[in-house]
This record gives structure tokens, sequence and C-alpha cells, in this order.
């Protein structure tokens, strides 16, 4: 078996491969980070820890590439950002010693897998909902978004109306209290820090669905906290040397040309026809955890392999659609176009 | 991987964060250049313009 940096050939390819799948997903939805990863960590046998802070390394390494192509385009909310941030490394802190408290009593793998299965699925089926009901409540760029003419939640509606002072002034011409900012924040760091997730599939929605900030803004915001939650957070497991380069660095390769692709794709598809696919792939998200979890409890290590296989297919599968939906788009540009006068 | 298997406190986590961080700034860097150099052909390529 050949072996490079430590690891053998076919594992480093495996991790860059599934590296280029998420980086496509990061750069199109601006999240789809380590909510894959850590999951896919875990059903290889590493450690909770070791993929919880591998996890959150490669999605801090993403973060940093993805934000520097949006810097230019003016959808960084700096204000916003750095609520955001105070709120969330404060949720880190205390999601990093639950974590490590769960493991002492040796529940960590299993609460953590639970939490995912409802957070993947629950997430999952909203956006599905919304995609499939093809109204405007999708948290996709959508044309109107970009134009700043987003139409704006209900719940992001019902926030705004709380006046608790003091209210902080937002991109976008949007009010919100200081204090529905720093909960939003908190509870995402929380998250982040326990379960190893960047927070952006969690966050985004939230700062569209709930603060009400315009998508772009929601997005480049996001992509910049999470640079500094996801370095705060591996950079405190780094220091207990839970972070493994061996997974990081081969994931980070792909990952780097996948957002690449995943950010030309957002000027080129219709974003209301990927929804469904990512909710779908959330969902299966769900599904490839329970099965793990169902495979732990009656010692069937095949439905590991199982599940890593639904995981791994979720996201070839959304990726996929992405790059398909692209080079369609593409080739509907090049075509002459007809008038309707003919 | 690159000495720092065992690497702990802040010396090592600013060792492996900054691995990850030279990193990502070399692919940054080295995707931009190959996307220049090559995109716009793959583009007309896909586009059937060539």
């Amino acid at each position: 078996m050949i072996e490079v940096l430590g690891s053998s050939a076919t594992v480093l390819a495996l991790f860059a491969g599934f590296g280029v799948l998420v980086g496509v997903l990061f750069g199109f939805f601006g999240m789809g980070g380590s909510f894959l990863v850590t999951p896919a960590l875990l059903v290889m046998g590493y450690d909770t820890d070791v993929a919880v802070a591998s996890g959150l390394a490669f999605v801090f390494a993403t973060s940093v590439i993805a934000t520097l192509k949006h810097r230019d385009l003016g959808q960084v909310d700096y204000k916003l950002g750095v609520l955001m941030i105070a709120g969330t490394t404060a949720g880190i802190e205390v999601g990093k010693v639950g974590l490590h408290w769960l493991q002492g009593m040796g529940v960590a793998d299993t609460v953590v897998s639970v939490l995912y299965v409802g957070l993947l699925g629950g997430i999952g089926a909203f956006i599905t909902y919304t995609a499939t009901r093809g109204g405007d409540a999708g948290f996709g760029p959508s044309e109107d978004a970009e134009a700043g003419e987003t139409d704006l939640p209900d719940a992001a509606e019902k926030i705004q109306s709380y006046d608790v002072p003091p209210m902080i002034q937002l991109r976008g011409g949007v009010s919100v209290s200081l204090w529905m900012i720093l909960l939003v924040a908190f509870a995402t760091g929380l998250l982040s820090g326990f379960l190893g997730v960047g927070g952006g599939f969690i966050r985004m929605p939230a700062l569209f669905y709930l603060v009400g900030v315009p998508v772009p803004v929601a997005v480049g915001t996001d992509l910049f906290e999470i640079v500094f939650s996801g370095g705060i957070g591996s950079f405190l497991y780094a220091m207990d040397g839970a972070v493994d380069l061996s997974v990081v660095v081969p994931l980070l390769a792909g990952s780097a040309g996948g957002a690449r692709l995943g950010a030309a794709a957002t000027s080129l598809v219709d974003e209301d026809e990927i929804q469904v696919y990512f909710g779908a792939m959330l969902l299966l998200g769900s599904v490839a955890v329970a099965i793990r979890n169902v495979g732990n409890a009656v010692e069937m290590p095949i439905l590991r392999t199982v599940s890593l296989a639904v995981i791994l297919g979720a996201a070839a599968l959304v990726a996929g659609a992405v790059v398909v939906s692209s080079v369609r788009a593409l080739r509907t540009e090049s075509e002459p176009v007809t008038s309707a006068a003919d | 991987m690159f000495g720092l298997e065992n690497a702990t406190g802040v010396v090592g986590a600013v060792g492996v964060i900054g691995v990850v961080l030279v990193e990502a700034m070399l692919l940054y860097v080295g995707y931009g250049a190959l996307e220049r150099a090559v995109g716009p052909a793959i583009v007309d390529a896909l586009r059937g313009d060539r």
C-alpha cells in the first residue's frame, strides 16, 4: 500500500474527493462544511473529539477561501459580523465544555449523533417544504434578494418588531435588537463547539429567517463569521492535540477547488432548482446518522458502511446537480434567442 | 504529519492552525491562477463555442 504523509494514498484520495463535493456545496450555498465531514469521520471510526476538531479546522480553512471570494462583492456586514463573533465565542466555549463533559460520561458520540439527526432532518424538512411550496421564503440568493428587495420572512418581521434597545442598524435597512442578534450568535456558537459544525447551515438561514438581513449579506457575513468561529474552535481543540492534519490537509485540497466551482455556479444556476436537492441532502444526512446509531445499538458494523454511503451519495447528488445545472445554464446562454414577435 | 502529530498547547495549536491557514492561502492563489489560465477555455468548450 502506498503511504503518503502517513496515510494511504487511497484514504487521501477519498478525503480529497469528498472535499471537492463539500467544497462545491460550500461555495454554492455558503454553508455545508462540517455537517457532512464530522458525521463521515465518525462513521469512519475516528474518535468524537478528533472528528469534531478536524471538522472545525476544515471549515475554518474553507471559509477563509470562500470569504476572500465574497470580499470584493460588498456582501459582508462587519458590525453584524463582530456581534456574531462575540456571541459565538461564548457559545463555543460552553459547547466545548459540554462535549468534554459528555465524553467523560461516555455518551458524547450518541448525543452528538442524535442532535445531528434532529438538526439535519429538521432543517432539511423545512428547506424542502419551502422550496417545493414555491414561495419566496427560500433562503437561496434570488434575483430579488440580490437587488435588495428581499421579502421579509414572517419570523424576521416579528423579531424585528421587538423594540428592545439598543437597536442595531444593519445593511439592507434592517434594524434589529442587539439582544436578538446575540441570542442567535450564542445558540449557533453553542452548536459549533458542541457538534463541530461551522454553523453555516444553521446560522445563514437564521440570519435570513430570524434577523431578516438580505440573503447576500447573510451569506457574506456568515462566511466572515465562520472564519473566526471556526478558527477559535479549531484552535481550542488543537491545544488538546485533537486536530488530525492527515484528515484536514487532503480534504482542504479538494474543497478549495470545489468551492471555486460552487461559487462560479451561483451566477449561473437558478437556486430554486437546487433547494429541493439541498433539503433532500440534509434529510439524507440525518438518515445516515440515524442508520449509524441503529448499527451501533444492534451491533451491526455493516450499517456504518451503509451510513457512509448515504452521506457520500447525498453530497454527490447535490454537487452533481449544481454542476449539471451550471453546464445546462451555460449552453442555454449560448443558444440563439428567438424573439417573441417571431 | 509535518511533525505535528503530538502537538499540544498554545505553541502546538499555533503550528497546526498555521499549517492549515498557509495551505488555504496557497490553494486560493494556486486554484485562482489555474482558473484564470484554463477557465475561459473550459467555459467556451461547455458552451460549444469551440
